[in-house]
């Protein structure tokens, strides 16, 4: 018969007591201020476009080229997750948390080679978002063209 | 060799522990147990082109120095006891490939150090075998990205999660005189108490580490005061506190002379959360901290638990939880020094200061 007799509802519960509290409301303050440096910093690089005369139909695209690669270059020489520790979803949900949920695989599994490790490897992160963000584009298609 | 309670077995010769050696990472260089430690690898790769490759690499060369520290060839050796983390435990198996003799591959999570150190002790009291090596290894980048997400990947870690720590540990086991020497083995049971968050290793592995303790001491009717240290493998900050207060609640008080290598291994500003974890984090704690403090008199005694969190990714998807396990040796100091047991100046700053010590008492 086992010493512990806890049931494991009880367990969990005493677990729960045990682990060191994290304040909702820093985190979500550290968040928005992350966030916001992101979206700040896109800001920045879109009037920048705007300056030096690109039409504005293409600065959009541009300036999320530009941070998905400054979020790809981050993840690269290993910073971005370091950032992340910090700011959790501020760095989560802008797209250079994107850029670095497809970009972390591919450099990881390169070594089991380009094609079964990289190229196979490399959404298996963002999986998921790609997944569903195509199955509500073709619901809310669909939708369109039953309402208009 | 007998059968003592349920799950003890009490050695009549005591099997000997005549060497034992530790690689350890950066991170664990730059911990409060760093000067101990036999090597430290320069970067995660240690030259080759993997982080799998490197754990292998690692393996085989804290195998090789074990047996290089008290000048024994591998022919020496009649079995080799190991297992690690990664799936099919490759860095044992792999590292046995070029070894010439028998190999017995382990898997107990991270408890696979004691685990190995038991059937090495039960293996050389029985005379099934003269001297036996007993190793493991874990690789943080390599244990992240096969248990977790790929290790650039950005996600906020909460701070109960542990580090798996970098390191590789050797002991050899034999039937003569040696540093340290072990008493007692309690092999433990599956413990599972439905903690499913892959994050919590020390949540799940708390209550098999309480189990273990309570029935080594009801199976040798020993008391906490007999050891002058407990110590568990990886239980980390949270874990230790979980288990304290688990066996408190049972009546036994281990505070006072309970620790975890865990929580010893890091330093609290080292950015780790709870502390270390793996298979490594025993295995180098004991070869190169523990070991030589008792060979050189600091404890007598000593009750050390191997921890293991028998967690699987796959299995952890379709909602099952994380059962645990934990494995208990008595180790004792033997009288005698073996050269083989920690790095040479640390052994000779412990024995200075076992002679100050004697110095005192005879005034």
């Amino acid at each position: 018969m086992a010493q512990i007799d806890k049931t494991a509802q009880d367990y969990q519960k005493f677990v729960k007591q045990h682990h060191p509290s994290q304040s909702k409301v820093k985190n979500f303050v550290t968040a928005y201020f992350f966030g916001g440096i992101i979206c700040l910093g896109g800001q920045i690089i879109n009037n920048g476009f705007m300056r030096f005369g690109i039409e504005s139909n293409q600065v959009g695209t541009l300036t999320t080229i530009t941070l998905i690669l400054i979020g790809g270059l981050l993840t690269g020489i290993g910073v971005y997750d370091e950032i992340a520790q910090v700011a959790g979803a501020g760095t989560i949900v802008p797209i250079t948390g994107f850029a670095n949920a497809v970009v972390s695989p591919a450099l990881e599994y390169s070594q089991e080679g380009y094609i079964l490790g990289t190229s196979a490897q490399v959404y298996s992160i963002v999986g998921p978002v790609l997944t569903y963000g195509m199955l509500t584009a073709m619901i809310v298609g669909g939708l369109k063209l039953l309402i208009v | 060799m007998k059968k003592l309670g349920q799950q003890t077995v009490q050695f009549d010769n005591s099997p000997q522990i005549i060497s034992s050696a530790s690689i350890v990472g950066n991170k664990e260089f730059e911990g409060p147990l760093g000067e101990y430690f036999d090597q430290v690898l320069a970067d995660s790769y240690y030259g080759q082109d993997s982080w799998e490759l490197a754990q292998i690499k690692m393996t085989e060369d804290v195998i090789d120095k074990a047996l290089e520290k008290i000048d024994l060839s591998k022919s020496n050796i009649d079995y080799l006891l190991g297992g690690d983390l990664l799936n099919q435990t490759i860095s044992a198996n792999f590292s046995a490939r070029d070894f010439p003799a028998a190999f017995i591959g382990l898997y107990g999570a991270c408890s696979t150090m004691i685990e190995a150190l038991g059937l090495a002790g039960i293996m050389v009291d029985s005379g099934a075998a003269d001297k036996v090596l007993s190793f493991t290894s874990s690789h943080y980048q390599a244990t992240e990205r096969q248990f977790r997400t790929p290790n650039e990947y950005g996600d906020k870690y909460p701070p109960y999660k542990q580090r798996t720590v970098t390191g590789g540990g050797a002991l050899v086991i034999a039937n003569q005189s040696g540093g340290a020497q072990l008493t007692e083995v309690t092999f433990g049971k599956v413990i599972d108490l439905g903690i499913t968050d892959a994050k919590d290793m020390g949540g799940a592995m708390a209550p098999a580490a309480a189990d273990t303790i309570l029935q080594h001491f009801q199976d040798t009717g020993r008391s906490p005061e007999y050891y002058d240290l407990i110590v568990t493998g990886d239980l980390g900050v949270v874990g230790k506190e979980l288990a304290i207060d688990l066996l408190a609640e049972k009546g036994c008080d281990i505070k006072s002379n309970y620790d975890d290598c865990g929580v010893l291994i890091y330093n609290a500003n080292q950015k780790v959360g709870a502390g270390g974890s793996g298979c490594g984090c025993s295995a180098v704690v004991t070869a190169s901290y523990l070991l030589p403090q008792l060979m050189c008199n600091n404890y007598k005694r000593i009750l050390l638990l191997g921890t293991g969190a028998l967690l699987n990714p796959t299995i952890s998807l379709q909602g099952e939880s994380i059962p645990a396990i934990a494995h208990a040796v008595a180790i004792e100091e033997t009288g005698s020094l073996s050269s083989g047991i920690g790095r040479e100046d640390i052994r000779d700053d412990l024995s200075t200061s076992i002679v100050d010590m004697s110095g005192v008492e005879e005034e």
